[in-house]
């Protein structure tokens, strides 16, 4: 089972892996762990899937993926699974989640496309509608304007106050 | 301009990082050239912010609790309603999107109380309501985004 040990080793490496000969050892030092329990914790958190990937995180905006779009259906709940995961698979989506439906926004699957211009992601979403048969479904398509704010989330672990970095909400 | 060492390394190890004492050495190894060498075109393209970080990804709501909100603001006030919610510290990624509901935010926060004490704060400060859209499934398996780098 995972303790709070591993907790403290997640919050200390989600800024980031020291760029250094021994990132483990050094992260290790800082919290008092041998790099073998470092690595050893690592590979049963991935093994878990508390960590999903491990690896260079690249900012898509900056590469010139300029173009992003959350789209969002209104899908039966019986099928929303099938739907979501068929979806998922594509290599042009980048999240892909259920959410519920509130009042004012009916909608409960949502998908993410990053690409290099609007054009592209049009007719990637139009190659998904065919392939996945969303086009019965009621979508919208919000591609995103200005950003405010975009950081790591700074996440408290429950007991020690101890800063560290989440990937999408 | 990016040389043949950055684009094969942000490519090809977006996942499966090595697990070894020393991983820069190893994916060195790989691309036959020296692990100094792979540190420095890391460091660069960190520098440069074309990387955010190495590290991991981490599925929301393991640690905590997270939240997707969305608000819809008149135009003239989005700015002005848009900085009040970036100053609270829970709030990550916050957004502008092209609909009525144009005010797009991920909040967190290590309880789901504290979390909707947050949300309840910002539908006060800024007298609009918030959507909260919390995740149920997360269908998708994160193995890297696939970059096309012949133009970089």
């Amino acid at each position: 089972m995972l303790d709070t040990r591993d907790f403290e080793l997640l919050a200390a490496i989600q800024l980031g892996l020291p760029i250094s000969p021994r990132p483990y050892h050094d992260i290790g030092l800082a919290l008092g762990m041998a790099e073998t329990e470092v690595i050893a914790r690592l590979t049963v958190l991935k093994r878990i899937g508390l960590i999903k990937r491990l690896g260079v995180i690249v900012k898509h905006r900056q590469l010139g993926y300029r173009a992003n779009a959350m789209i969002v259906w209104n899908i039966p709940d019986a099928f929303v699974k099938e739907i979501g995961s068929r979806i998922s698979q594509a290599s042009f989506v980048t999240l892909c989640y259920q959410r519920p439906r509130t009042p004012e926004w009916p909608y409960n699957l949502y998908c993410m496309i990053h690409g290099k211009n609007r054009d592209t992601v049009l007719k990637q979403l139009e190659q998904l509608g065919t392939d996945c048969n969303l086009d019965r479904f009621d979508r919208q398509i919000l591609f995103s304007r200005r950003c405010f704010k975009q950081r790591g989330a700074v996440y408290r672990t429950p007991e020690p106050a101890a800063p560290a970095e989440l990937a999408h909400g | 301009m990016l040389t043949d060492l950055h684009k094969q390394l942000l490519n090809d190890f977006q996942r499966d990082f090595p697990l070894v004492e020393r991983p820069y050495l190893e994916i060195a190894n790989r691309l036959g050239v020296s692990e100094d060498e792979v540190l420095s075109a890391l460091a660069e393209l960190r520098d440069n912010r074309l990387i955010s970080r190495v590290g991991p990804v981490i599925p929301p709501n393991q640690i905590g609790a997270s939240m997707l909100v969305a608000m819809a603001v008149p135009e003239p006030e989005l700015q002005r309603i848009a900085d009040i919610v970036s100053r609270f510290p829970e709030v990550n990624h916050n957004y502008e999107r092209e609909h009525r509901f144009n005010l797009w935010f991920v909040a967190v926060a290590s309880t789901t109380d504290h979390l909707a004490r947050v949300l309840d704060s910002i539908e006060r400060e800024t007298g609009y309501l918030t959507q909260r859209l919390p995740l149920v499934n997360d269908f998708f398996i994160d193995l890297g985004f696939r970059l096309d780098l012949s133009h970089a």
